[in-house]
């Protein structure tokens, strides 16, 4: 277990300068998720148009890890359809959890988040985003959705 | 204290106190963490055990167990021995009147949880007052909160300022003519504010007002007189003074704890049972309903006996002069900010460091060998208050190091680069 393996420098540069964060504008869908161990909050905003994630945002605070985690998963769903963000949210929570995990082919940069499953007490903070976003997106009525909780 | 071009100059060990052969009487300190000797700095959250508390426990589940106050058998009267004689020395620990006055509890939440809803909910009344303090750990708030709700009287919360620190003035004045209890803690867990308890337990006994007192923090770190003290309650936990989890006591005068009725039923707390009546046992086994953690009122005896063994000034001192050099060691780290700066503290040091998140920092450091507690504290309104989420806390015993604390200073500014802090 290496600290370098946790903290890469993907995970560095996103928590320094996240992307995407802020409010978004004509957002269709805000949820909040929360991790009450540690205090972490953020809210996701998605603009969604018919099935495909056409902008993403987020605000909030917390850990490098899950900071980073946020920017990378703003940067990897837009565009992308419901489908196909719920299929990477499964392979991210694999990779986070499952030591039995396939490859890291075709996760791009979300690939250097494979270092916090050797990190359990961090896990929550890698998924928290990931959570939330799979929340939004399952509910059929997005605007009823209680906030989300890692707990 | 802050000014950051002063180098820290390490204090003479006192010389009447000896670190390293204390440290031979904890066996975990001798374990290594990632490669690293383990710097344990999470006294705070739970103290580790001595070899002498390991052994009472180690002996007492190969030879003595069985229920206590039950049973005429030898076991049964050794284990009921050995409780009771744990209870004897909680009282003269704390300076009670008398060990009627000691109630086993889990801990300190049960304990306060037990005088909110025996000895506040009979009483109080709708427009009633609880008075508390900004700096409580969610121990003595919830009790409170769930009491008023369940009596419509009122939660007043006396702030506190910048330093952390408490203006009795303040507190007195919120002392009104329906205030019926008053509970603060003797030192804060998040912040290491000791509190002006003696003359706020005096000002609210004046005025009529029952008063409790959150000793957890406290009781590691110095000689606590509940009579010298005078306040009504007082709650404590064992695990954070050298003794087991799941063991802790609540002093109550005998005066009150006579008037208030049993919490929780059971046996043990019976004289007498029938469909029709039950008749409730003396105190202060009135408030001990069912089989107790014996075990751990065996240890938190014998950490008990341990503490009375040792030079126990000598090593408070040692924990006043550890805090001052962290204090020192921390202060010239760029972008760290201290949380908590009352002129009186005990115990621990909490900080944030710019551009670090304290999961991070407690993270780093854990690969440096040294365990510190990351979070809220379960004290959120304190953080609310300073406008941060969570800090990071090393908190000290007195087995603990100035080369510990020097580690620690070395690992916060690794994790400061890290994360891209200015070299400063």
């Amino acid at each position: 277990m290496d600290l370098q393996d946790l903290y890469r420098d993907v995970i560095l540069d996103h928590n320094r300068t996240p992307r995407n964060f802020g409010p978004l504008e004509g957002s269709s869908t805000d949820v909040q998720g929360s991790n009450p161990l540690c205090g972490d909050r953020l809210t996701l905003h998605l603009r969604l148009a018919g099935d495909r994630i056409e902008d993403v945002r987020f605000e909030g605070h917390g850990c490098a890890i899950s900071t980073a985690s946020a920017s990378l998963m703003t940067e990897a769903i837009k565009g992308r359809t419901r489908a196909e963000a719920l299929a990477l949210f499964e392979r991210v929570h694999a990779l986070l959890t499952d030591d039995a995990a396939a490859p890291d082919e075709g996760l791009g940069k979300l690939a250097a988040l494979s270092g916090v499953r050797e990190f359990p007490a961090r896990v929550k903070c890698a998924s928290l985003c990931w959570h939330t976003l799979a929340t939004a997106l399952k509910s059929p009525a997005p605007d009823a959705i209680a906030a989300v909780s890692t707990e | 204290m802050s000014d950051a071009a002063r180098t820290p100059v390490r204090p003479a060990e006192p010389a009447a106190f000896d670190v390293e052969t204390m440290r031979r009487e904890f066996p975990v300190l001798a374990r290594r963490v990632h490669g690293h000797p383990l710097a344990y700095l999470d006294n705070g959250a739970s103290s580790q055990a001595p070899r002498r508390v390991i052994e009472a426990v180690d002996d007492y589940a190969r030879s003595h167990h069985a229920n206590v106050h039950r049973g005429v058998h030898t076991l049964s009267e050794e284990a009921t021995a050995r409780y009771e004689g744990a209870r004897d020395r909680v009282a003269r620990w704390l300076n009670a009147a008398s060990r009627t006055e000691i109630v086993f509890t889990r801990g300190t939440t049960e304990a306060v949880n037990l005088v909110a809803q025996s000895y506040a909910r009979p009483q109080l009344r709708a427009g009633d007052e609880v008075l508390i303090t900004h700096l409580e750990h969610h121990a003595n708030i919830v009790p409170w909160q769930m009491v008023c709700e369940q009596t419509g009287a009122k939660l007043v919360v006396a702030p506190i300022d910048e330093r952390g620190e408490l203006d009795p003035d303040a507190v007195e004045a919120l002392m009104g003519p329906r205030t019926r209890v008053f509970a603060c803690a003797h030192v804060s867990n998040a912040l290491g504010t000791v509190l002006p308890v003696e003359r706020l337990v005096a000002s609210a006994r004046a005025r009529g007002i029952a008063t409790l007192v959150d000793g957890a923090q406290a009781v590691p770190h110095g000689a606590v007189d509940v009579r010298a003290l005078g306040c009504d309650f007082y709650a404590f936990s064992g695990h954070k003074m050298y003794a087991p989890t799941g063991i802790g006591a609540l002093y109550g005068r005998e005066s009150m704890l006579e008037r208030m009725p049993p919490w929780q039923g059971g046996g043990d707390m019976i004289l007498t049972v029938s469909f029709e009546r039950t008749t409730y046992n003396a105190l202060p086994y009135k408030f001990e309903a069912g089989t107790p953690n014996i075990v751990g009122a065996v240890g938190l005896g014998a950490a008990i006996d341990f503490l009375g063994s040792i030079d126990l000034r000598g090593a408070h001192a040692h924990e006043a002069a550890l805090l001052e050099h962290a204090h020192a060691a921390l202060a010239p780290i760029p972008g760290l900010r201290l949380i908590g700066t009352a002129r009186r503290k005990l115990g621990l040091v909490s900080f944030v460091v710019d551009g670090v998140h304290p999961h991070d920092l407690g993270t780093v450091l854990d690969q440096d060998g040294i365990a510190i507690r990351t979070g809220h504290h379960c004290a959120m309104p304190v953080m609310d208050f300073f406008g941060i989420p969570a800090t990071a806390r090393a908190s000290f015993a007195f087995y603990n190091t100035f080369d510990e604390i020097d580690r620690l200073a070395v690992s916060v500014e690794r994790a400061r680069r890290l994360f891209g802090g200015d070299v400063g």
